[in-house]
């Protein structure tokens, strides 16, 4: 029996879609904008940040309507609750491709170290591949592929403390590469933390499918206050 | 440790030569309520009238299977079925109080057992309808005739009457149905209140009102006892897929 509630429920999960795909892409400028030190692609990213949250915002009152309206049950309401938990981790997810942004344009000229250069640019596509990767696991309700998206967010938080020992180093070595080498550290740190987020999704994935509530990456926490 | 009150073993059901249950195991322990739920015709309402015999009074009846109240053969040819039903009293669907006084109605399974001590009755009254939360309401008017108070004042009414008589188990079938939202509301806080010192078995259509209530749930299609668990694991995470389907709305 087809019911009102699926073609409800089809609905917020296509505009749950759409919204990752918003978030995936502007993650995508975001590290390309840092990449190419794009100052242009980097203030458009700033100056559409709204939409991301307004798309948060508009998912999460209709997800609110369902709820009282339906009453959902079961895998209804397990369906219901993983988007109201992922839009937020997006929305989080999507403020940091706007720190990277900002920390674009701060970087303007200032003289790029190529060993972080290097390394953030591995960051940035591991990064996009995997907001790529939770997507395709959500749309296939692959809790499997979901579950496997952690190893990446444990090699990102690695790199992340590769960046922070070289960046130390280089600041160590001379002073002049501070303001430089502090920017590098706040992106890797701006993309492990995106890492974090995609992992939450995935978390939010597996109790899609089981009904489980897991945490599927408890070291990155710790790594990050390190 | 809790001791199981009540205990069905290969429980069939013939109404002449349909089969209505189909082999129910199902225990209960005491005190808590379950909920017995499905679509229509799925044989939870026959059920519950086999746990007081109240399909005895059906013609063409047959039953096979044992039920068990405290270890004791509900159908055995000895048991006394007036003993029965005031064990294990019932509650239906639509209200139905004696024309008579509201004290009358309630102390009614009393004065028929040969009651006659008059502060006794007087004491019974006043706890029966106190646990049927309805004493408030109704104790300036214990000798007005009960046909005269709302649905949901009678029902809760009967429910007193049920209690009355000392039962170790309470069976009500769909006791809201014919009800408006508040009055169930207040039947459902009257249950919960009671569940603490009955064992209550309802059959509901009302699956929010099985999900707010009852502790365990039990879900009946087709004469058949699909899986019966902790009433969160039902609403949550049931382990049947017919289950998820009917508790989704997908059918029923």
């Amino acid at each position: 029996m087809r019911r009102l509630f699926d073609d409800e429920l089809a609905e917020l999960d296509a505009d749950f879609t759409e919204m990752g795909m918003l978030v995936s892409e502007t993650i995508e400028q975001a590290v390309s904008s840092f990449t190419n030190r794009d100052a242009v692609a980097a203030q458009q990213i700033i100056d559409h940040d709204h939409d991301i949250n307004e798309r948060e915002i508009a998912l999460e009152k209709k997800t609110f309507e369902m709820i009282a309206l339906y009453q959902p049950v079961t895998t209804d309401l397990r369906e219901i609750v993983t988007i109201l938990k992922a839009v937020s981790e997006l929305e989080r997810a999507g403020d940091h491709a706007r720190n990277i942004a900002h920390a674009t344009i701060k970087f303007g000229t200032k003289q790029k170290i190529p060993v972080l250069e290097q390394l953030l640019n591995q960051m940035g596509l591991m990064t996009t591949q995997m907001v790529k990767d939770v997507l395709a696991a959500y749309v296939d309700k692959n809790d499997h592929e979901a579950r496997k998206l952690a190893d990446v967010d444990r090699q990102l938080d690695q790199l992340n403390h590769q960046v922070r020992a070289d960046s130390y180093a280089q600041m160590r070595s001379d002073p002049a590469f501070e303001t430089g080498a502090s920017i590098y550290l706040n992106v890797a740190q701006d993309l492990s933390r995106i890492g974090d987020y995609v992992t939450n999704v995935c978390e939010w994935i597996v109790y899609l499918k089981s009904g489980q509530i897991i945490e599927l990456n408890t070291a990155s926490q710790d790594g990050e206050t390190a | 440790m809790k001791e199981e009150i009540l205990t069905t073993q290969d429980l069939h059901l013939y109404y002449g030569d349909k089969e209505a249950l189909k082999g129910i195991n199902l225990n209960f322990d005491e005190k808590g309520i379950t909920a017995l739920i499905g679509p229509s015709g799925c044989g939870k309402s026959t059920y519950l009238r086999t746990l007081n015999r109240m399909n005895d009074l059906i013609p063409n009846v047959t039953i096979t299977g044992t039920i068990k109240f405290k270890g004791d053969d509900l159908y055995a040819p000895s048991a006394d079925t007036v003993q029965i039903r005031k064990e294990i009293g019932m509650v239906f669907q639509q209200p139905n109080p004696f024309p008579f006084s509201i004290y009358d109605n309630v102390i009614y399974g009393l004065r028929i057992a040969g009651e006659k001590d008059k502060e006794k009755l007087d004491a019974v009254v006043e706890k029966s309808l106190r646990q049927a939360a309805v004493w408030d309401e109704v104790k300036d008017h214990l000798h007005e005739s009960a046909l005269a108070l709302s649905g949901g004042q009678q029902q809760r009414v009967c429910i007193a009457r049920v209690l009355a008589v000392s039962p170790e188990i309470i069976l009500l079938d769909e006791p809201t149905s014919a009800l408006d939202p508040v009055s169930s509301s207040q039947i459902e806080a009257t249950l919960l209140n009671l569940r603490h010192d009955y064992t209550i078995i309802i059959v509901t259509h009302n699956l929010q009102q099985a999900s707010r209530i009852a502790d365990r749930t039990a879900f009946f299609m087709n004469g058949e006892l699909i899986e019966v668990d902790q009433t969160k694991n039902i609403f949550m995470n049931p382990a049947n897929k017919q289950t998820e389907d009917y508790i989704s709305g997908r059918f029923g």
